[in-house]
């Protein structure tokens, strides 16, 4: 294929690198320094999508991020593919592979094609929901069908091999946009010597300059571009961020901007290189120089391919030699218009006509036309353009001063491309993201930024300074106050001196009038990417959708990836003169960010795969790893679940672990417990305020298991906490619950007690915890210690400092499984010698690692909760029959005393814990299950708590369950029903939750 | 059982424990022992711009007590020959001794393992009033990361701004990492410490060789 | 994302270091065994919720683990003074939360 509409001199691109690159399965070439869409224009490609709606065939209309039609699928391979992309903004590369997103199953034909034809009428606004909402059952079936259909293209379904990153950037300015504003804010920031970030989502930097024709101190724009890039680049301070397009503009002067690091090198990023990367901005001020995007005219038919912008057709000649057409006209309603004729006509091809709205013309634009012979038609519009894939030629006729209706006979132009301008719209995007709303101004028949709370300030374009030497001075003007807030000093800096330009004001034309009404007209699209029409909003004002948020929803206007880029402001236009009002007083719908798609890769950065959460590990984890145990997630912690031997099931392994505990000795790492060291005068005092039970006798040396509750009485930790010294504690927490205990107690202390002598460390990470187990514990503690571990010399529920395997301990006389067990804690570097020394003296005992799932049945054999399984918040201590853990003696008010004794805490029929004794001893409740009293209750029925806690108890050779039940202490012995999901129901035994020594003798030895 | 031990306003000093005095032959273990830093300093380049070590084993102390208690401040300047760096964010050191603010109240000391001891035996006698000391040595180990990228490297490891101006040499900071923390200090230009909670160790690790990957690690020893 | 001043470390930092604790100046009663249920119930779960100025407690959970007070406006999520516990706003709302 030749690149039939390159221009064979000019442009910013590089001819010689040609570029090979595939289109739907067809091989086309380019250059280097092209985008896709340039590309695609080159070849002569007219056709680059079908439309949402009504599947019209769609061309590429402009040059930018605004750009609503030529949305493709990009990737060479399945994990490369990347939906969503704007054929404008994709750099090209060699073998880039592009398909188009829409049109299922081809551009040619499609099924969307045929509906939208035969029954078009029968999509007005409001469609899918009158049309699809019924009946609801077969939204489901609609929504697929609507989606494979609409062109939103697709997820890749291999993973994708490319890097993200995320990363935190903090500067003095951001500057948002690297237009003539932008470049002027960023050099005096800069020369001010602010540490500046300037970010621009197009390929290079420059903006409005890189297709300028005026001269800037006499020379090209570009050589300007040239020198200030070149100048901001040797800056130690100054990070330029091209390919980077600013997505969110967050509280606090908190950006997002997601540049493109490799996009436009390959299918795939260079090895460990990014393919892309988020930065995460916090600025002292912004300065957003946006610009702003032409808006196309309303016309008939001003979809068909071969209709564009004037800037966008101006863009492909300067920037990239591509004139895409051979005969143009130009329809405008102000000056920009001129340039796109004037840019064709040099470029060797024939301009038609240049047809202005408004009746008088500059005359230097008028005299620029006639010296190249250019037909100028005043006063006029076209009003209807007829072609189906490409345009064929133009209607033209004469409006009226309002622009409001055709007054003179219609003509026919022959042309294949229209270049429209219907005047600028400011990107005032960004600038809402934080809640300012937009402000109408008259004079330049747009919306600029409204107030802000944020160190923000606007230049250029997006404030209403189109020229480029108003935009370069309110580019400099911004930066001189951003440098005079941050106390910089302010440089010298010399605007460039540009010829001077006559301005002749713009008419507010938007939708051009036709022969017939808008309703009977060809269609006239305002939103092309959602196929909202001048027609279709009409028609929702007439339905009675006033509000412009109304007429948005009903219609999609500005839905979706487009964000109303090209046609909200039309849109209100049109929403207005329906309404009969002014534009600001329908106001403007709100954009959010992202001003465009930003990938998931970039949003999710390395916190992915390995990296997708914080994985924790004990001092032996290693150990267990070897061992082949299977772990279960603890919060972030990794922790033994159970240790299978060979062929073992999990239930064979828990079934082994636990009688081996009961019959020898069992060891668990319990290194994940959470620890606080606590100490000061007034310890003792604090403990007893945040534990339901006292403390004020605790001796040195002993130990004491407490209940904390919420104000509300609500059980929320327990643990066991020991006496190190007289003022010197350390209190253990559940697992998961350690962090939140800490802040919880600080809180207290902080805000609340502040006069309390007391000091709170984390040792969690500073402390191995190993718990041996079983009637062989002692013997085998023994053969590592010289310490006297006798009944008398170290009874339970006491601890004392002594050296194990020749590392120094503390070593607990606690346990949680009912034996006899020493908790033996060193310090984590010493960890792993001291659980192997154990293993090496552990033979003769059998001595047996278990993990949490043994842990959990041994407690439930003795009947302990586990907070957070047994307690959903809505416990308090007599609920689970712990009354014993509550002192009401204690002279302060402990946290949850109160709470306790509202009146729902002690109605008589609250849910209260007790043991579940299934009548067939081999049934195992499934936890969660619901009990009833009557199990042929009619349904409805009446449910009476859930079980909490159920296992198979290998040493009763029994289920054992613990639960809710209603008033349960007042009802053991009684039978309670557990219908079960399958239909079968289980009969059970209220009981006592303690199913093994109920006098303690097994731990008391 | 002794009798109910009232507590008295006077601080209490408990006996404390040399929990470093282990038998001979009996040796710690970092939290990353299982990298292997030693075998890696031999296989990755010596040229790369990001360097980092792990200093494995130190002795860690928190000391929590009232910095505008003059005979306190005095007491901790007397043992370790160092003011107490009372403004925030702000810390000193001597050759084996690193002083940390961490909070109002509350600093973090590094010191040589077999210096800990002592050290902790000698503020603790010379201190009066309410305060702390909590051996920390176990729970965790320090990362020192360098060269012309490692600010790079940490931008994606840290939310807070590492710039000379804000982040000068002798800065430390808590703050998060990553979905993890750390305790960041600043030791020169291009130097780093990291100090990190041990279970937290191989995640920061790994994050810290990922950050580094597009730049080039070299892993010292 | 916000950027709050902490007191403690007299620097902003980014409010993923810091967790939310609710409404400030909520003082735990000084008996609550006195309270009436309403005065509980009051205390316990009943908060202002204003459009507007609102004195809430944070705490540098990241950083120095110390709780502080700040002033937000709830609408524009302005955040105009951190303060210390135990000291009072220089900034207050009226009724309705508006500036005074």
């Amino acid at each position: 294929m030749t690149q039939l509409n390159r221009l064979s001199t000019g442009g910013r691109i590089n001819r010689s690198k040609p570029l090979r690159f595939t289109w739907r399965g067809q091989v086309y070439s380019g250059y280097e320094g092209d985008t896709l869409a340039s590309a695609l224009l080159a070849n002569g490609v007219d056709v680059v999508a079908r439309s949402f709606k009504y599947s019209r065939p769609r061309g590429i209309i402009a040059a930018g991020a605004e750009e609503p039609n030529g949305i493709v699928q990009i990737g060479a391979t399945e994990a490369t593919q990347v939906p969503n992309v704007r054929a404008t903004q994709q750099g090209l590369y060699e073998g880039l592979v592009a398909e188009p997103t829409s049109g299922w199953p081809s551009l040619e034909y499609d099924l969307m094609g045929a509906v939208g034809k035969v029954a078009g009428s029968a999509m007005p606004p409001g469609f899918y929901y009158k049309t699809f909402m019924f009946p609801e059952s077969m939204w489901m079936t609609y929504e697929k069908f609507i989606r494979r259909a609409a062109g939103l293209g697709r997820s890749p379904i291999a993973p994708d091999p490319d890097r993200y990153e995320k990363t935190h950037q903090h500067c003095d300015v951001l500057v948002v946009g690297a237009g003539p504003a932008g470049l002027m804010a960023a050099l005096a920031a800069a020369r001010g010597g602010a540490r500046v970030i300037i970010a621009d989502e197009q390929e290079e930097m420059g903006g409005s300059l890189l297709a300028s024709r005026e001269l800037l101190d006499g020379g090209p724009a570009t050589d300007w571009v040239a020198s200030v890039l070149a100048e901001l680049n040797e800056h130690p301070e100054v990070l330029l961020l091209p390919k980077s397009t600013v997505n969110g503009y967050h509280d606090h002067n908190f950006l997002t901007i997601h540049e493109r690091c490799t996009d436009h090198l390959a299918d795939r990023a260079p090895d460990t290189q990014p393919r892309q990367r988020l930065h995460r901005v916090r600025a002292e001020w912004v300065i957003l120089a946006t610009g702003a995007h032409e808006r196309p005219l309303v016309y008939g038919n001003n979809d068909v391919p071969g209709c564009m912008t004037c800037s966008a057709v101006s863009s492909y000649v300067q920037r990239y030699g591509v004139v895409p057409g051979n005969r143009l006209v130009v329809s405008t309603s102000n000056d920009g218009g001129y340039q796109a004729a004037l840019d064709w006509h040099d470029a060797g091809r024939r301009v038609v006509a240049v047809i202005d709205a408004r009746r008088q013309v500059a005359s230097t634009m008028a005299d620029a036309l006639k010296d190249r012979g250019i037909t100028l038609i005043e006063g006029s519009a076209v009003l209807n353009v007829a072609g189906s894939t490409r345009v064929q030629s133009v209607e033209v006729a004469r409006i009226d001063a309002d622009a409001h209706q055709v007054i003179g006979p219609v003509q026919t132009l022959v042309c294949d491309t229209v270049a429209t301008s219907g005047g600028w719209s400011p990107a005032v995007h960004l600038s809402c993201h934080t809640g300012s709303r937009p402000t109408w101004r008259s004079d330049i028949i747009g919306f600029v930024p409204g107030a802000t709370h944020e160190q923000r300030l606007d230049a250029g374009a997006l404030v209403g300074e189109f020229s480029t030497e108003g935009a370069l001075n309110s580019g400099l003007a911004a930066a001189r106050q951003a440098l005079q807030a941050l106390s910089m000093s302010v440089p010298e800096v010399v605007v460039p001196t540009l010829a001077p330009v006559e301005i002749m004001p713009a008419l507010a034309l938007f939708h051009v009038p036709h022969t017939l009404p808008t309703s009977r007209a060809p269609k006239q699209f305002v939103d092309y990417q959602n196929d909202v029409t001048a027609a279709g909003i009409e028609l929702s004002c007439r339905e009675g959708f006033e509000s412009i948020e109304h007429v948005k929803r009903y219609t999609a206007l500005g839905f979706g990836t487009d964000q109303g880029k090209l046609g909200n402001i039309n849109g209100m236009a049109i929403t207005a003169r329906a309404r009969g009002m002014s534009i600001p007083e329908v106001g403007t719908t709100v954009f959010r960010p992202n001003y465009t798609p930003v990938s998931f890769g970039a949003i999710v950065g390395r916190d992915c795969g390995p990296l997708f959460d914080p994985k924790r590990y004990t001092a032996m984890h290693e150990w267990h790893v070897s061992k082949g145990a299977a772990f279960e997630d603890v919060g972030q912690w990794k922790r033994p679940w159970y240790f299978p031997k060979a062929g073992e099931t999990m239930a064979q392994a828990v079934n082994r672990e636990c009688v081996a505990t009961r019959t020898s000795v069992g060891i668990l790492d319990a290194s994940t417990l959470g620890k606080i060291d606590i100490q000061g005068p007034d310890a003792r005092e604090f403990l007893g305020r945040v534990y339901t039970n006292a403390w004020a006798k605790l001796a040195p040396g002993r130990c004491r298991y407490g209940l904390m509750c919420g104000e509300d009485g609500m059980v929320f930790d327990d643990g066991v906490t020991s006496c190190l010294a007289d003022q010197h504690f350390l209190m253990t927490t559940t697992t998961g619950g350690a962090a939140g205990v800490l802040e919880w107690l600080e809180f207290y202390h902080q805000t609340e007690w502040p006069e309390l002598q007391v000091y709170m460390t984390s040792v969690t990470d500073h402390w191995a915890t190993m718990t041996i187990s079983g009637p062989n514990s002692r013997k085998l503690l023994g053969e590592l210690t010289d310490a006297d571990l006798s009944a008398e010399a170290f009874p339970f529920m006491s601890w004392q400092p002594m050296t194990v395997a020749g590392v120094p301990a503390r070593v607990f006389r606690i346990s949680f499984t009912g034996e006899l067990s020493f908790e033996i804690n060193v310090p984590a570097n010493y960890g792993l010698h001291v659980w192997e020394a154990l293993f090496e003296r552990g033979a003769p005992y059998d001595l047996t690692p278990y993990g949490t799932e043994t842990m959990h049945v041994l407690r439930a054999e003795k009947g302990f909760i586990i907070a957070g399984q047994d307690t959903d918040g809505s416990v308090h201590p007599h609920d689970l029959g712990m009354g014993w853990a509550v002192s009401n003696q204690k002279p302060f008010s402990f946290i949850g005393k109160r709470g306790m004794v509202r009146a729902d805490c002690v109605r008589p029929d609250r849910k209260q814990w007790v043991g579940i004794k299934t009548r067939d001893p081999s049934v195992v409740l499934p936890e969660g299950a619901q009990g009833v009293f009557d199990p042929n209750a009619p349904i409805p029925m009446p449910m009476v708590g859930h079980i909490t806690s159920s296992y198979w108890s290998a040493n009763l050779n029994r289920s054992i369950a613990q639960g809710f039940v209603k008033g349960g202490h007042a009802r053991m012995g009684e039978t309670v029903y557990y219908p079960l999901a399958d239909g079968s129901v289980v009969e059970a035994e209220i009981c006592s939750p303690v199913f093994l020594d109920p006098e303690g003798e097994r731990q008391h030895v | 059982m002794s009798d109910n031990p009232a507590s008295s306003k006077e601080q209490y000093k408990a006996p404390i424990t040399d929990w470093t005095g282990v038998a001979d032959g009996v040796t710690g273990r970092s939290p990353l022992a299982h990298v292997g830093f030693d075998e890696l300093a031999q296989m990755t380049p010596s040229d790369a711009p990001v360097q980092l070590r792990e200093y494995a084993l130190k002795g860690h102390l928190t000391l929590r007590c009232n910095p505008e208690d003059a005979a306190q401040t005095a007491a901790f300047e007397a043992v370790t020959g160092l003011a107490l760096p009372t403004a925030p964010l702000s810390s000193v050191a001597s050759s084996d001794t690193t002083v940390r603010w961490i909070a109002p109240d509350e600093w973090l000391i590094s010191v040589p393992a077999s210096a800990l001891f002592s050290l902790q035996q000698r503020l603790q006698d010379a201190l009066t009033g309410h305060c702390a000391l909590v051996d920390v040595s176990s729970g965790l180990t320090v990362f020192e990361l360098s060269g012309e990228r490692a600010v790079d490297v940490l931008k994606k490891c840290v939310p807070v701004d590492l710039h000379q101006r804000h982040f000068p040499a002798g800065k430390v900071v808590s703050t998060g990492f990553a979905k993890a923390s750390c305790t960041l200090r600043r030791l020169n230009d291009e130097t780093f410490e990291l100090v990190v909670r041990r279970s937290f160790a191989d995640y920061i690790w790994l994050w810290l060789q990922d950050a580094s990957l597009e730049y080039g690690l070299r892993v010292e020893n | 994302m916000l950027s709050i001043y902490c007191p403690h470390c007299a620097e902003h930092r980014d409010e993923e270091e810091f967790h939310y604790k609710g409404q400030a100046h909520i003082a735990r009663p000084s008996d609550p065994d006195k309270c009436s249920d309403e005065e509980w119930g009051n205390y316990m779960y009943f908060r202002a919720n204003p459009r507007g100025i609102h004195h809430e407690v944070w705490v540098h959970a990241l950083g120095c683990r110390k709780f502080f007070n700040v002033t937000r406006d709830t609408r524009s999520y302005q955040v105009f003074e951190s303060y210390l516990i135990g000291t009072s706003p220089s900034i207050t709302g009226e009724q309705g939360g508006q500036p005074s």
